[in-house]
């Protein structure tokens, strides 16, 4: 014990004024909780109206953990942190409650906490309104730099989100025919197989395809390609999906299709647009197209491997009996 | 639902039952793998779509996913960062317990649109505590009981927690869930270890003395 020589203070005494310097945000209430003296910060936020007199219990609901309201509740919470709202509404502020010497009751030091950033723009509070320990003014400065660069980063997000979808549609399109491609129909059929959804695979083959190509050009070709692809468009439902997966060889996905008659019926308005001459270059390019049509309902569990194959097989089937006609699979091919 | 809250849902799923399961779940849920963007507000029914196709997915109720998100956002490396937010909530539990009504609050200190259930507290009796949750999101109050359960080990603390099913609510928006909190012991274990101060985040070392530079001899 080598203290004796030194006084060790256990209580001091320190001006009012003093005291608002250091806590601009405190409260001093008498042993009954009646506010005996304000900090100038907090005199602020009620601007004008008189505090000292008041009850602190009148002014704000306190609470830790469930309310206090008494002051022998504060009392049992004494160095704890403590919650308050101000029964006005408006700012909650969070503090600690100390006891003054001598019973002549407590000291209560609060803090705006993260509401500080509602606070300053509320009651136009500024630099000289906070101790100048309080890390408020970083913390106002650490919120607003992070809006900014948060901002920043949206907009180069956004960005990038847009240059990233193009990227990815145009690696789902087909660029002749804007028709989706092979890969687009691997998601698709993905994405469908999982929601579980009914849908019908109709195969589409050009029809004489081959010799617009060897005699009018490969313009002419393409040229024929692109009306294809608008009879596909024309003929289908929004969300069917409609994919060129070669050269001449369409793939339509119909999710929830309807039975097989209107299918059929479906195919063969297809075929017939198809079967209308596309004019190039002042001379017409006569084709037509055989379909193969699946259907999901058919397999059970659904395998798309073997669903492709009998679209596949009834496409041929198509071929056989003479083309520009729709087939469907295990069933009868139409017109006969 | 922010997009920082789907975008939890999507990492849970994905580093708990790996890639493939996420991109089934997904796409059941009728969106892409890729998921959600961490930036963007989505709706609400995204979310309840994405949560009833996982537990449709993995045929576990949807509260025990829930309940095993929030433990996941507590405990798994990816989430890190998460973690020591949360443990700025207090020394121990108790204090982290305490200060569970800021978490809304200061959340909102960072995204300020992001949706975090608004939690109360209140003692029932010495050492327990009732939480009431509001959210959006029917069943959040599940997230809480496993992010609480995770948060209880991180600290080493004992506590029993117990999900009282939803209350009436009282013309706020949302479903009001009741947890109970029963602490037991609040420092039982060691708990993981954690300090205030981030290992890569301070600035450098303060100017001090520096040791006199090794003499190289035979320089060219």
């Amino acid at each position: 014990m080598d203290g004796a020589t030194q006084p060790n203070p256990t209580h001091y005494s320190i001006s009012a004024a003093a005291l608002d310097r250091l806590m601009p945000m405190h409260l001093t209430l008498d042993a009954r909780g009646i506010i005996i003296g304000a900090g100038v910060t907090l005199a602020k936020l009620f601007q004008g109206a008189p505090l000292i007199g008041q009850s602190l219990f009148d002014l704000f609901s306190l609470r830790r953990a469930g309310a206090i309201t008494t002051i022998d509740a504060l009392h049992a919470r004494v160095g704890q942190t403590l919650q308050l709202s101000r029964r006005d509404g408006g700012a909650s502020l969070r503090g600690i409650a100390q006891r003054l010497a001598q019973d002549q009751g407590f000291i209560l030091n609060l803090t705006f906490g993260i509401g500080v950033v509602d606070a300053v723009r509320d009651f136009a509070l500024t630099d000289a309104d906070f101790a100048p320990t309080d890390l408020a003014i970083e913390l106002l400065y650490v919120v607003e730099a992070k809006a900014a660069v948060m901002g920043e980063l949206a907009r180069l997000n956004l960005g990038l989100k847009g240059a990233k979808s193009a990227a990815e549609a145009r690696a789902l399109t087909d660029t002749l025919t804007g028709l989706g491609n092979r890969r687009a129909l691997d998601e698709a059929l993905a994405r469908i197989t999982d929601q579980n959804r009914p849908f019908a695979l109709l195969h589409l083959d050009l029809d004489f395809f081959k010799a617009v190509n060897d005699t009018r050009g490969h313009a002419a070709g393409d040229h024929v390609l692109v009306a294809v692809a608008d009879v596909l468009r024309t003929a289908t439902r929004d969300g069917d999906i409609v994919t060129r997966v070669g050269g001449d060889e369409f793939v339509l996905v119909l999710p929830n299709p309807p039975a097989k008659d209107a299918l059929l019926r479906i195919a063969n308005r297809i075929i017939a647009g198809l079967s209308v001459p596309i004019p190039f270059e002042g001379q017409d390019c006569e084709i037509s197209g055989s379909i193969g049509i699946a259907q999901s309902l058919q397999f059970t569990p659904v395998d798309i491997d073997q669903m492709q194959a009998a679209a596949d097989a009834a496409l041929y089937a198509s071929k056989r009996a003479g083309r520009g006609r729709a087939t469907l699979a295990m069933g009868q091919t139409c017109p006969e | 639902m922010h997009g920082l809250v789907n975008r939890a849902v999507q990492c849970f799923l994905r580093d708990t039952f790996g890639a493939d399961i996420w991109h089934a779940i997904a796409r059941s849920a009728g969106f892409g793998a890729d998921g959600f963007d961490t930036m963007a507000v989505y709706p609400q029914t995204m979310t309840d779509g994405l949560l009833d196709a996982a537990a449709r997915h993995l045929s576990r109720p949807r509260e025990m996913l829930l309940e095993d998100l929030g433990t996941y956002l507590v405990s798994h490396k990816t989430v890190e960062p998460l973690r020591r937010l949360l443990r700025f909530g207090g020394a121990d539990f108790m204090d982290f317990l305490l200060s569970i009504e800021d978490l809304q609050g200061r959340s909102r200190l960072a995204v300020p649109d992001i949706d975090v259930p608004s939690l109360t507290l209140d003692e029932v009796e010495a050492d327990v505590y009732q939480i009431s949750c509001i959210s959006p999101i029917a069943g959040a109050g599940h997230v809480v009981m496993g992010l609480l359960r995770a948060m209880a080990d991180d600290y080493g603390a004992l506590v029993l927690l117990d999900h009282q099913g939803q209350s009436d609510n009282q013309g706020q928006s949302g479903s009001v869930e009741l947890i109970r909190v029963h602490v037991l012991e609040a420092r039982f274990a060691a708990g993981r270890s954690f300090d205030l101060g981030h290992p890569t985040l301070a600035g450098p070392p303060p100017a001090g003395p520096t040791p006199a530079a090794p003499i190289t001899a035979g320089a060219a």
